[in-house]
């Protein structure tokens, strides 16, 4: 590796900045997610009496770092256009893995004189990386996350409350996808090759009509007395999930909103389908909790149709321990989503995403560690926020 | 007791079916034929001559049939071409057809050539298990004794100092998952640019560049504490929070009981009660999370074995899949799925033994 003679200028006048600098020019450049937290912290805590769940949150100091770890990264995805200093697929200059804080050789597209955090073995800004890879694991795992959700309460619901051959049937499908080697079954079903076979497309096209019968049944059973009422929330619901449904599983959305690359929806498919039954079994565990309670007893003997009670009854009063876990599985989705990234799996390689961004720094671990350990740590904080967030949940929600 | 347990073999038997048919299903799909034709063959083939190998080798036909056969339960295939000579299945290089068996699937113990180590799959398979074995098995003796202590250390006394700091312990490591924890601990002490191996060096306290080695090749010759260190805490530390939770939610559970009590108003020690009374009930519900826990040991043992470069099971599952070596990948995924419904079948058992209040029907 040869030193790096700067051709011209300005770059000779530029230091490399130091650590301490690196970390000040980083918070500066958060600014948006400063401000966006200041702005959610006073808001939350000055009406947090009057919200809720939400705002028990801030009795509890685990779970206020918890939601200020999550909100951090959730700004720096929704601001990442401003946080960003390069374009995160630009290559900048020449040399490989440039330290962090090294200064950017003079180049056509430079608006920024240093790598923050160096450069990978592209000379990419590992920085930039960082914050455009929090825009992608923070769509696709919550995403994700409430798709596995919807598909095991839709199927949770009456495996617990009916019982029988139907929760037999269920149960022995949820079993079997859960005895099936995570990591396998990613390396079966998330290849290009499988691609043309259409089972991502089949798969899809089960797994996403799940959701629109939930919230078409949601609004049937309650609203059947009154047809009006009835007509304009399902029609609404139907007109708006066939519309999405057709743009994301067969990408085939006339007008062009809805869609999402084969790639893509090879691994969300996936990321559903290991999730869901974990959630069905969590699911069907409390609803035949709940349907032995008096208000279940109650509704039964008021003439209360079967998904009525399901999605009426038991549901909200299942909704603490779901809550917790849904901000878990978000947390176990992104650890899942690098686990692909790692192994390469369903990525562009040049995609920012977390995962592969380890899996392309690790190579040269023990000599240049930053691209790799960057991402790594991001993962790691974000991961974490979600552990707390649902560990102060659980502890607020426990105290009523 | 008896009834339950092969009610559950049943079970067991009926799900490794389907899944093995379902790998079998996904690895068969044409796409992967092809790729195999064209590798096995010559990548220059037409595509008529792909259809033509693959019905010259047995991959034609109803896909159930082909499983069938590859169970065992159906006869080999058997062609005979027109040179007249006869090959299938069932009948290696040298042998004569005559000879050969009717069925050769696993049933018989037949689990086919792996296109990639050019080895029987049982062998390759038994190799690269034994080398995960050990790697397990360190990763239980150091991650099941820590996270036990953790957990009971914490529950004892809910709510106090001690507790604060190693819950929030458990949950920083159940949120670090292996890919990450693994290149914190290489960066930290197997790199001679970062970390304490330059520090170490220059106090002249290491006699080789690092103090671990980021690698864990040579450990499958030689175990040492230096090369199979990292790739064991690795994996040991995403467990550890799991189960150090489980154990401390249970041991809360228990020192809130009324016996507990009853035992500290007798005026029986702290000490003592812990070690005594509440412990023993205290372990039940970590013993059914620690046996679950082996299925995703298996994940954390596939994500290690390829960043350390330790060829057990987990790489030779990945380098399977790369190289669409279908028959090796057949044979991983049976050993994958027993092994995760034996652990189930087991933490149910063990869970009756441990809780007497628990009658299986």
């Amino acid at each position: 590796m040869s030193f790096l003679t700067p051709e011209s200028g300005w770059a000779d006048m530029i230091e490399p900045l130091s650590w301490a600098a690196i970390f000040g020019m980083m918070a500066k450049q958060f600014w948006p997610v400063w401000v966006a937290l200041v702005v959610t912290f006073v808001l939350s805590f000055r009406f947090k009496r009057r919200l809720g769940l939400y705002g028990k949150l801030f009795d509890s100091p685990v779970g206020i770092i918890g939601f200020a770890l999550v909100m951090f990264w959730v700004f720096t995805a929704l601001f990442a256009n401003m946080i960003m200093t390069f374009d995160p697929l630009a290559q900048l200059g020449s040399v490989k893995n440039p330290l962090p804080g090294a200064v950017v050789p003079e180049g056509a597209e430079v608006q920024y004189k240093w790598f923050l955090l160096g450069g990978d073995h592209l000379a990419r800004d590992v920085f930039s990386r960082m914050v455009m890879g929090a825009r992608q694991v923070l769509i696709i795992a919550p995403a994700a996350t409430t798709f596995a959700f919807l598909v095991g309460i839709t199927l949770g619901l009456p495996a617990g409350y009916i019982g029988g051959r139907l929760d037999t049937a269920l149960s022995f499908l949820a079993n079997l996808v859960l005895a099936f080697p995570v990591i396998l079954l990613f390396y079966l079903l998330v290849t290009p090759e499988i691609r043309n076979t259409g089972i991502p497309v089949a798969l899809a096209a089960i797994l996403f009509l799940i959701p629109i019968a939930f919230f078409a049944i949601l609004f049937q059973s309650r609203f059947h007395t009154n047809p009006k009422k009835r007509n304009l929330y399902v029609g609404i619901t139907l007109v708006l999930g066939l519309w999405a449904y057709s743009g994301l599983a067969f990408n085939a959305d006339p007008l062009g909103v809805w869609g999402m690359e084969p790639n893509l929806l090879n691994v969300f498919v996936s990321v559903v389908f290991v999730n869901a039954p974990t959630v069905f079994r969590i699911v069907r565990g409390i609803v035949m909790d709940i349907k032995s309670r008096d208000y279940v007893a109650a509704g039964q003997t008021r003439g209360e149709k079967a998904w009525y009670i399901m999605l009426w009854e038991i549901l909200p009063n299942a909704r603490g321990p779901l809550i917790v876990d849904y901000c878990l599985r978000i947390g176990y989705t992104t650890i899942l989503l690098g686990t692909l990234g790692f192994f390469g799996l369903g990525v562009t390689p040049e995609s920012p995403d977390w995962g592969s961004t380890i899996n392309a720094g690790r190579k040269l671990l023990s000599m240049v560690p930053h691209p790799a350990v960057v991402p790594a740590l991001a993962l790691m904080s974000l991961v974490l926020g979600l552990n707390l967030l649902a560990d102060g949940l659980r502890e607020e929600s426990l105290k009523d | 007791m008896l009834a339950f347990v092969i009610r559950r073999l049943g079970v067991m038997l009926v799900t490794a079916l389907v899944l093995t048919f379902v790998v079998f299903f996904l690895t068969n799909l044409p796409p992967n034929l092809e790729k195999l034709a064209r590798s096995e063959g010559s990548v220059r083939m037409t595509d008529a001559a792909v259809v033509s190998w693959l019905d010259e080798h047995g991959h034609s036909g109803s896909v159930f049939f082909r499983y069938a056969e590859w169970l065992g339960a159906a006869p080999g295939w058997v062609i005979t071409d027109e040179k007249g000579v006869t090959r299938g299945r069932c009948i290696g290089q040298r042998d004569d057809p005559a000879l050969a068996p009717k069925y050769c699937g696993i049933f018989q113990g037949n689990w086919g050539i792996s296109t990639v180590f050019k080895k029987t799959v049982l062998f390759s398979l038994g190799k690269s298990m034994a080398a995960t074995g050990w790697l397990m098995l360190a990763v239980m003796l150091v991650m099941v004794p820590v996270a036990l202590v953790i957990g009971v250390l914490a529950g004892m006394r809910e709510g106090s100092r001690t507790d604060r700091v190693l819950s929030t312990f458990s949950i920083a490591t159940s949120a670090t998952p292996e890919y990450v924890s693994g290149v914190i601990l290489v960066v930290l002490l197997a790199s001679p640019a970062t970390g304490l191996s330059p520090v170490l060096a220059e106090w002249g306290w290491l006699s080789g560049k690092t103090l671990f080695m980021g690698t864990a090749t040579s450990a499958m010759d030689n175990i040492t504490f230096w090369n199979f260190g990292l790739p064991v805490a690795t994996i040991a530390l995403y467990g550890v929070g799991y189960i150090a939770r489980m154990t401390r939610a249970s041991m809360t559970e228990v020192m809130t009981q009324q016996y507990i009590r009853t035992a500290r108003l007798k005026g029986v020690g702290f000490r003592q009660v812990v070690l005594r009374h509440a412990l023993r009930n205290a372990m039940i519900a970590p013993f059914t999370v620690i046996m679950l826990q082996f299925p995703y040991l298996l994940n954390g043992v596939v994500i290690v074995e390829t960043l350390f470069n330790y060829k057990g099971f987990g790489w030779m599952l990945v380098t399977a899949a790369g190289n669409n070596d279908i028959e090796m990948l057949l044979g991983a995924s049976v050993v994958a799925v027993i092994f995760v419904l034996v652990t189930q079948l087991i933490s149910d058992i063990g869970y009756v033994f441990l809780n007497p209040r628990i009658r299986l029907g």
